[in-house]
């Protein structure tokens, strides 16, 4: 009867945090062929926090993402959004795929990269009005590139796609926005940009998730990290998650060539 | 020449372009989204089942022609799949296999059955009739206001029309979900576009033109139509709506150009008679192509 009790108000307790959680997955499992990319993965973000992903390549951090966006279709596990079914909460996330994940030959300008943000909103057919054009503008103005705006989105560098990326997400104006390997391939002048915007989006109430492959940034970009290899091996406060135990436990042999360095990531 | 031009030449010029129109539309899309061929594959798959469907009903028209080249696509669809799984054969020779072959099935068929009534045969499947699809009942540009002439216009016309005018509103509606998740599918799904369906709503838009278009043309035009056009355009704009305009002129002026020449070009340099139109505009579509190349302002990348 006790047992029963206590079991009760720990769900109660795991409920709530849920509830208010903007994004948290239970059981998520995801195979692309024999062997799951993901298995069993429960992750629940804290709300107005930045938290990362990190893993060794092929942990299926991608893949997490993916499934928890309803990109791909998991085989098993439930995905909720400040505690609704994913699919009534779309307006409250952004989304900013892996760079190399497009065609970048594709015929089409900036501008008109930023506005494919405000496709909720537009619609089938609404039209587009000057305060849209300002509102995608001013998304530009915000990563930098507004110079850029009437270019072919292929004569930009690496770190001016990625930014283009991040002001579509942006003109959604969302409360959760997950990046997938935002920095990866980008200038350090980008980095830093884009580690800015955010944060202020941290700091204005958002909550920011991130694929992340830079071990050593880690303590000074992120709050929380989830340390994943194909399962969660360990997710928290970057303070108390990001040791080399955990880390050990995540990368198994291969934390040598990860480069972490033992003095900061001690814990 | 105002009654003999509306008699003999308007009728085919104008169903050469709503053809022309009609495959480049939905071509733009597919050869963004690198599925180019599939526009190859399916004139070629679509020939056994409009034979089939005709050997069925003995008719032919529109429906049961549809009808037959729907299940015919499937057929496709299955036998690609057997034959990747149990042959564990790359996709792309999958298919190349299943689409000669179900084009060579169908050719064979024509030649053993009884065809003659109606002009349905294997050279008609490849070059069409075109240049046969008079309009006796025309009397001059007035006729075109006359609904008891109008009445004996060839029906490919109007049936063409309607497959241009449902491509053009399938491409209306769906511009914006279609556009997105031809560049990013990715970031479309995560904004919950579903692109399983709207990329099978491009491949049946597609099969409407392929199908409407074979009886009147055949399939070589149809094959040159959903390539030729919006690749020159791409390279001579670096933006999306801009491309598709472009690729409906040139298919229109590939039209007009290719029948014009395939009727007086022989007769110009002193041959006689008359080539092929649907032959010659497949021609002059490569020709607009290879000048694109050439020429465009944006046929290298990043510039």
């Amino acid at each position: 009867m006790n047992i029963a009790l206590v079991t009760d108000q720990a769900f109660e307790v795991d409920r709530a945090a849920r509830t208010a959680s903007p994004l948290s997955v239970r059981g998520l499992t995801v195979s692309y062929g024999q062997t799951p990319a993901i298995f069993s993965v429960d992750m629940t973000v804290r709300a107005g926090a930045m938290t990362a992903i990190v893993g060794p390549n092929g942990a299926g951090k991608s893949t997490l993402l993916k499934a928890a966006l309803g990109v791909v279709t998991p085989l098993a596990g439930s995905v909720s959004v400040f505690g609704q079914p994913l699919a009534k909460m779309r307006d409250r996330i952004a989304y900013v795929p892996q760079r190399a994940s497009v065609d970048w030959d594709f015929p089409t300008r900036v501008i008109d990269v930023v506005m494919m943000g405000l496709y909720r909103q537009l619609g089938l057919l609404g039209r587009i009005r000057a305060k849209h054009r300002a509102q995608a503008m001013n998304c530009l103005e915000r990563v930098g590139m507004t110079d850029f705006a009437t270019r072919q989105i292929g004569q930009l560098s690496g770190g001016q796609q990625q930014r283009v990326f991040l002001a579509r997400a942006l003109a959604q104006d969302a409360d959760i926005y997950v990046l997938d390997e935002p920095f990866a391939g980008v200038d350090a002048a980008t980095e830093k940009a884009i580690i800015a915007v955010l944060k202020e989006l941290r700091d204005t109430g958002r909550t920011v998730l991130a694929v992340h492959h830079d071990l050593t940034t880690v303590p000074d970009y992120f709050d929380d990290v989830v340390l994943l290899n194909t399962q969660v091996v360990a997710a928290g406060p970057v303070v108390d998650t990001f040791t080399e135990t955990n880390l050990q436990a995540a990368y198994g042999g291969r934390l040598a060539t990860a480069r972490v360095d033992p003095e900061s990531a001690a814990g | 020449m105002g009654a003999e031009f509306v008699a003999l030449s308007l009728p085919p010029i104008l169903i050469g372009i709503c053809v022309a129109v009609a495959c480049a539309l939905p071509g733009n899309f597919l050869l963004l989204r690198r599925q180019a061929l599939i526009g190859d594959a399916i004139s070629h798959v679509v020939l056994p089942g409009i034979v089939v469907a005709f050997l069925v009903t003995g008719l032919v028209a529109t429906g049961p022609m549809l009808l037959g080249a729907a299940a015919a696509a499937v057929i496709a669809v299955i036998a690609i799949e057997a034959i990747r799984r149990l042959g564990r054969i790359e996709a792309g020779a999958a298919m190349g296999v299943v689409f000669t072959a179900m084009f060579a099935g169908g050719v064979l068929l024509l030649e053993q059955s009884d065809t003659s009534s109606v002009h349905l045969d294997v050279e008609h499947a490849l070059f069409g009739n075109l240049e046969s699809l008079i309009w006796l009942d025309a009397t001059g540009w007035a006729s075109l206001m006359d609904p008891v002439a109008l009445a004996t216009i060839p029906v490919e016309l109007p049936r063409m029309a309607l497959a241009l005018v449902v491509i053009c509103a399938f491409l209306f509606l769906f511009w914006r979900p279609l556009s997105l998740s031809t560049f990013d599918e990715g970031y479309a799904q995560g904004l919950g576009i579903a692109p399983g369906p709207l990329g099978l709503g491009l491949v049946i838009m597609s099969a409407i033109a392929a199908v409407a278009a074979f009886d009147a043309v055949g399939s070589i035009i149809v094959i040159a139509m959903f390539i030729c056009p919006p690749a020159a355009a791409r390279m001579m704009t670096n933006r999306l709506g801009h491309q598709v305009a472009w690729s409906a002129g040139f298919a229109a002026l590939a039209a007009v150009l290719g029948y014009v020449l395939a009727g007086y070009g022989p007769l110009w340099i002193g041959a006689g008679g008359s080539v092929s139109a649907a032959g010659m505009i497949a021609t002059v579509s490569g020709l607009i192509l290879g000048v694109a190349a050439m020429a465009g302002p944006h046929r290298t990348r990043n510039s």
